[in-house]
This record gives structure tokens, sequence and C-alpha cells, in this order.
């Protein structure tokens, strides 16, 4: 029922973990749904320099946490903010309908953790100045 | 090539998933054969083709009767399987005898082939209730007793559940529900073939069971059905089945049906004895090396090849990729890899949380399976656990390594 990209991710996912002294924090989902996710990130001259997840999730959870930290590492700011869930999708090669939520939460993860930075240091604020 | 056969990473392949799908034994294969071939005839024609086809039907019949003690023969009703049975049993009963009541009583651990026949009916003008359980998926007795109306006209109680292997007590089930002179219909589809069925002797008026799950062919099961039980038929047509099956006899199928209660009945005792031993093995080598992870269902009160568990801080159905990646396949209490996104009722009405529920896991053993098979599976689970863990942000900081 998964795309091979989708596997591959969820065997190798890229970028688990946290970043102790993030810039920013998004958590979406809820265990009662059967995903939740953390997306930490580190900001930089208003790029997205470095990118962490922990998910609790099934397979498409796991991959498109995965795919939202490559696909959003090294972007700036705004760019990270218009990626969505149907680009995480495309990118794993397709989602079965059933899981698009999942794909939904990742999208969502990194935009939260994006205004989180934002509430923390402002709009155009950079902590490592 | 199909893709089961196909070899991934693994090196092993080991078939954990019983209660989804069962291989047909190579005997009743043997005794099917014949009527794929050369013995065509209708049982309801009168010639030789068509008395041969009958003959081996009855013979069947008696075989299946044989396996659960009903009183004769023609108790048995051939259907399409166990969800055609329970719909018969449920709605045909239901039907039947609205003058007596409109009353359902259920529990809430059934399959969803009971489930969704006693919704349906409330949308009908009938009523259905849902009695509670204990932790360990034992049906309320009291709640029975109370719920058990003037107006009830069926009680319908799993005889052990398929998800969580915990076996009712049927003959006290029974005894409360004639108390009040109302039917009891028992879906023993997983017991049936696993532990001894007695319909007689634990007073059962309708039951449900299924082929594929004592090794038969899929789409065949039976309703058995007490003399004297009033029901309405589902399908109306040539009058097959005592009038309550229309249709042409899928011979083939009956006959495999037949075989395999045979030899359920013959070995049941050995093969259930052995996977007894061997499940109380494997939950061992799955729950004692980790920490946070728990039996579902009564450890003993329980079917023999069913070994329902959970791991907290983890959802089932990563836990299940990473199985089917070292080549072990078995199945997710977790609804996530199933159609709806809800988890399981069943893990819910026992009294788990939702993110409790979610990290299930389900393995159902069978007569291939060995010793070997099962430390093997429960070797790997340490590590696919571990790695899970490390990725969930649900994980206390102590168990992260």
């Amino acid at each position: 029922m998964y795309t091979e990209k989708v596997m591959e991710h969820f065997k190798n996912p890229r970028n688990v973990g946290e970043i102790p002294d993030a810039d920013g924090v998004g958590t979406v989902g809820n265990p009662v749904c059967g995903d939740l996710m953390t997306i930490y990130i580190k900001v930089k001259d208003n790029r997205l320099v470095d990118i962490k997840f922990k998910t609790f999730g099934c397979g498409s959870a796991i991959a498109t946490s995965s795919m939202i930290t490559e696909l959003a590492k090294g972007k700036t700011l705004e760019e990270g903010l218009q990626i969505t869930r149907a680009n995480v999708a495309d990118e794993l090669g397709g989602l079965p309908a059933v899981k698009m939520h999942c794909s939904n939460l990742a999208a969502d993860a990194l935009h939260a953790a994006i205004e989180d930075y934002y509430k923390k240091h402002g709009k155009g604020g950079d902590t490592n100045k | 090539m199909l893709l089961s056969e196909r070899t991934l990473s693994a090196t092993k392949r080991v078939y954990m998933d019983h209660a989804a799908g069962r291989p047909v034994e190579p005997r009743v294969i043997e005794a099917m054969l014949p009527y794929m071939k050369s013995s065509y005839g209708n049982p309801s024609s009168l010639h030789v083709f068509g008395q041969e086809a009958k003959r081996a039907v009855e013979e069947a019949r008696a075989q299946v009767a044989k396996l659960i003690n009903a009183e004769k023969k023609e108790s048995v009703i051939f259907t399409s399987g166990a969800t055609e049975s329970n719909n018969l049993a449920i709605k045909g009963v239901a039907n039947r005898n609205k003058d007596r009541g409109t009353r359902i009583l259920t529990s809430s651990v059934e399959h969803m082939s009971v489930v969704n026949p006693c919704k349906f009916l409330t949308t009908k003008g009938f009523e259905a209730v849902f009695l509670p359980v204990d932790k360990y998926g034992f049906l309320n007795l009291e709640s029975l007793q109370k719920e058990l109306t003037d107006k009830t006209v069926l009680v319908s109680v799993v005889y052990a559940n398929g998800e969580i292997g915990t076996i009712e007590p049927i003959k006290e089930i029974s005894k409360i529900v004639h108390g009040k002179n109302v039917y009891l219909h028992v879906d023993a589809t997983a017991a049936c073939g696993q532990v001894p069925v007695d319909v007689r002797n634990e007073g059962i008026d309708l039951l449900t069971i299924s082929s594929n799950d004592m090794y038969g062919p899929r789409g065949v099961g039976a309703l058995c059905v007490k003399d004297g039980v009033r029901l309405e038929p589902l399908l109306h047509g040539g009058g097959q089945e005592r009038g309550l099956r229309s249709g042409t006899e899928n011979v083939a199928a009956v006959v495999g049906f037949g075989k395999a209660a045979e030899i359920a009945k013959k070995e049941m005792q050995t093969e259930s004895a052995r996977l007894t031993k061997l499940r109380d093995r494997f939950i061992d080598g799955l729950l004692k090396p980790i920490p946070y992870s728990f039996l579902n269902g009564h450890p003993t009160t329980r079917l023999p090849d069913n070994v329902s568990v959970r791991y907290s801080f983890i959802e089932g159905e990563s836990m299940l990729l990473s199985l089917d990646m070292m080549g072990v396949y078995a199945s997710s209490g977790s609804a996530c890899t199933a159609k709806t996104l809800e988890p399981s009722h069943v893990l819910l009405a026992v009294g788990l949380k939702h993110e409790e529920a979610h990290g299930s896991l389900m393995f159902t053993l069978g007569r291939h399976n060995t010793e070997e098979d099962v430390d093997y599976a429960a070797s790997l689970m340490p590590d696919i656990v571990k790695r899970l863990r490390n990725m969930s942000p649900l994980t206390p900081k102590e168990l992260r390594m």
C-alpha cells in the first residue's frame, strides 16, 4: 500500500531527534488519533539551517516527517511556510487516501515551528546575529 | 510472482496472521478436488450426478454437526461464511420474532459482522444494547441480567474474541439468557476448531462457524440452528438449506469445510496443547525483555493461537512494517492499517486509552508455526521497539538510548 519512497523514508528516516537549543518548536496531532509530531528548527539569516523531528505514528507519519525535514532544510522561512501537504505527498510518490492527514500533519508541524520562531524572535528576527 | 513470494530484506518468512487467513490443509484440498474436476452435479437434481453431490454435501453436514455436537446434522445450515451466518442469525431472528420483542443484546467486543447488523436493525425499529466487558474482555454478567428485559428476543455473544483471545463463559451466559426464555446466538468463528464447542452442552441456540478458521476453504461457513428456533432467511429462492439459505450449494467448498471439521475434531486436542505452549513461550519472549509492554486479554482463558500485546509510546502499524521487513507477518490493533482511523473498538472496550490501543500488535499462530518461529519473531522486538521509541516524542527520557 505504500510506495517504495515511503518505505525507504520509514526505514531510514532523515533528521530524527531533538534540537535542545532550537529556535522554534512545533507540535501537532494528538496521540489519541494515533499521530503526534514535533519539529525542531534552527534558524540563521532567515534560513532553516537545521531541522529535526520526533514522531509517534504510523509508517506514513514517520515517512512524511522525514520528508518534510528534507524539503525544508536550507529553505527560507517564507519558503518553509509555503510547503504544503500535497508537496510532501507528491515527493513521496503519493500516499494512500486514508493517510493524507499524516502528511497534513508534517506540513502543519513545520508551520507551527516557524510560527513559534516568529513569536519568540519577531518576523525578520535572528537569534544568531 | 506473487508479492508474498518475493524475498524482501528478510531471510526468514514467518506467517503469524492466521486470524486473517489460514492456509487450506492439503488433506482438505484432496477431498475437494473431485468436486471441482469430475463431480459437478447439482444436489437438487434427481439423477446420479445430483445424488452424488447431495451425498457429499450431507456427509459434510454430518462432519460439521459432529464437531459442534449438534442435535442432528440438519441443524447445520451452510452459508458463504461467518459474516453471512452472523447476519442470518441476528437479522433472521429479529425480523421473524418482532411479535415477541424488538430488543437485542450483544457485547461491546463483537466482530463487525455482529456489530453492524445490530446497528442496522436500530434503523428498522429495533433496539440494540452493547453490553460492557471487564479489562480482560469478559462480558459483564450483571449488566446482561439487568438489560435482559421482557422485550429482548436475542442475545449475541462471541465465543472467544478474535482480537484479544479471551474466551467467554458461554455456559453461564446461556443459563442467564435461557432463564428469560430468550435466544442465544454465539459467534464461534475464532474459537471453533481450536477449543471444544458443544452447542447442546453449552446451551447455544444459534452458532456461527467458519471454514477457513479451521483450515478449510474460504467462502463457506455455517449457522447451526437449534430445532424450534424461529428464523427468517436473508436469501429467498429455490429453498435450499431448509429454506433458510437458498442458492445452489457450493459443493466443493462444503466438502472441504466438512473435511476440515473432521480433522479439527480429531486433532484439536493435540494441536491446541502444542499451540498453547508456543503461545505462552511467545508472550514471555515478547514482554519480558521490554519495559512498558503488556498483554491484551486474559493470560490463560484465551485462545491457543492468540498473542495480542502492546508497547507504550509507539504505534502499531510502524511495528508491523518493521516486522514485515524482517519477514514476520502479523496484524495490528491499530486502525491505521484499516479503513477507518479509529483504533479497534475491542481494545477501547476493555478500557485501553486510544494511544494504548494504537500501540497494539496481534500475532495469531497456526499449524506451521514452530518454536523457532516464535523465538525469531520475539528476538526482533527489542530493536524495533527501541528504534521507534527513540523516534517518539512520547517516550520518557529514561527509556531513550
